[in-house]
């Protein structure tokens, strides 16, 4: 049996899906498994760090922008530059974004409405911890829920992130190719997910939480939460102990 | 602060970037052009704040408003902005 990681979920003043993520981790993969409230300035110890989906702060300026200047965030940002995991999910990843622990902003989406809805996503990397439950190239099925997910950078920009291998997920069709109408927030390059250079920061806009088991008819989002979990699996772990 | 600190009032505009999407602006471009505005060129949508506070000189307000254009009014991968004094 995998022993696991201590897995703590950022609580917000608006986040909404803490409690979801929160069963995934605690109940269905049964690891440990606690809130840290946003005021907080430690992390207890905990190896993986999620930042929920929700509407932080009432997404006041911009998604993410006040959540990436709580108290705890200072701790999120020594465990992240440690190497320690952090999973940004959709608010959560526009914390990153606003945080500058990943690269690019959020602009509106590109038809103004908020999209709720459940999209195709081809995985680009599969040697993250978050994606070693997935082969390179496969399409999974996951839903969106937001008005911010735009995902924007300059070209120049663009073109290092998909040098260095940072781009982890995109929208694609349901065979898993590049098409306008399955990038339905406008993100540039199709960009749905991205991670950091040494891999151990994680942000995506689908919602993996909300399609962890069969019983609710997608079971796509699991081996997401699973990989994020494993014991070991690269240097980065060792290191986050006690961030 | 140093006691003598006077006050001072800044006005922040916030818009995104030229060469970023404003899917604000678009819309608000295609209504007027539907409520009969013809030869609107482009309309770009922003944000404006009202920043009141107390520094010892204008340089150091001046600074003060910038950084915090950088750090949190503005978000400098898809927005400029600019400052215009009130108060000064």
């Amino acid at each position: 049996m995998d022993p696991g990681v201590k897995c703590g979920i950022v609580v917000f003043p608006g986040s909404n899906c803490d409690h979801d993520v929160y069963h995934v981790l605690g109940h269905v993969l049964e690891q440990e498994t606690l809130f840290l409230w946003h005021q907080k300035t430690s992390l207890e110890g905990c190896e993986l760090i999620v930042l929920p989906g929700g509407f932080s702060y009432g997404d006041y300026l911009r998604a993410g922008s006040m959540a990436a200047h709580s108290p705890i965030m200072a701790a999120v940002r020594r465990h992240a530059e440690a190497g320690g995991r952090v999973l940004g999910i959709c608010n959560g990843f526009q914390m990153l974004l606003e945080a500058g622990l990943l690269p690019g902003a959020m602009r509106r989406n590109r038809d103004l409405r908020f999209l709720s809805v459940d999209v195709h996503l081809r995985v680009e990397r599969d040697d993250l911890v978050y994606c070693s439950g997935y082969r390179r190239g496969e399409v999974l099925r996951m839903p969106i829920a937001h008005a911010e997910g735009n995902y924007v950078d300059t070209d120049e920009a663009l073109d290092d992130l998909e040098r260095s291998g940072q781009v982890v997920f995109r929208y694609v069709d349901s065979e898993g190719n590049l098409a306008s109408g399955a990038n339905l927030n406008g993100s540039k390059r199709s960009i749905a997910g991205v991670c950091s250079a040494e891999g151990n920061v994680l942000g995506l806009m689908p919602h993996p939480e909300r399609c962890a088991e069969d019983l609710l008819g997608n079971g796509d989002g699991l081996a997401l939460l699973a990989g994020a979990v494993q014991a070991g699996g690269g240097a980065e772990l060792t290191a986050a102990v006690g961030g | 602060m140093t006691p003598d600190a006077k006050p001072f009032v800044a006005r922040v505009l916030v818009y995104p970037r030229a060469e970023v999407l404003d899917p604000q602006g678009r819309a608000i471009e295609g209504a007027l052009e539907r409520i009969g505005f013809d030869g609107v060129q482009r309309i770009r949508a922003g944000k404006s704040f009202e920043v009141a506070l107390r520094a010892a000189s204008s340089t150091e307000a001046s600074e003060a408003v910038d950084r915090m254009c950088r750090q949190l009014l503005a978000n400098p991968i898809v927005e400029d902005y600019s400052v215009e004094w009130i108060r000064a």
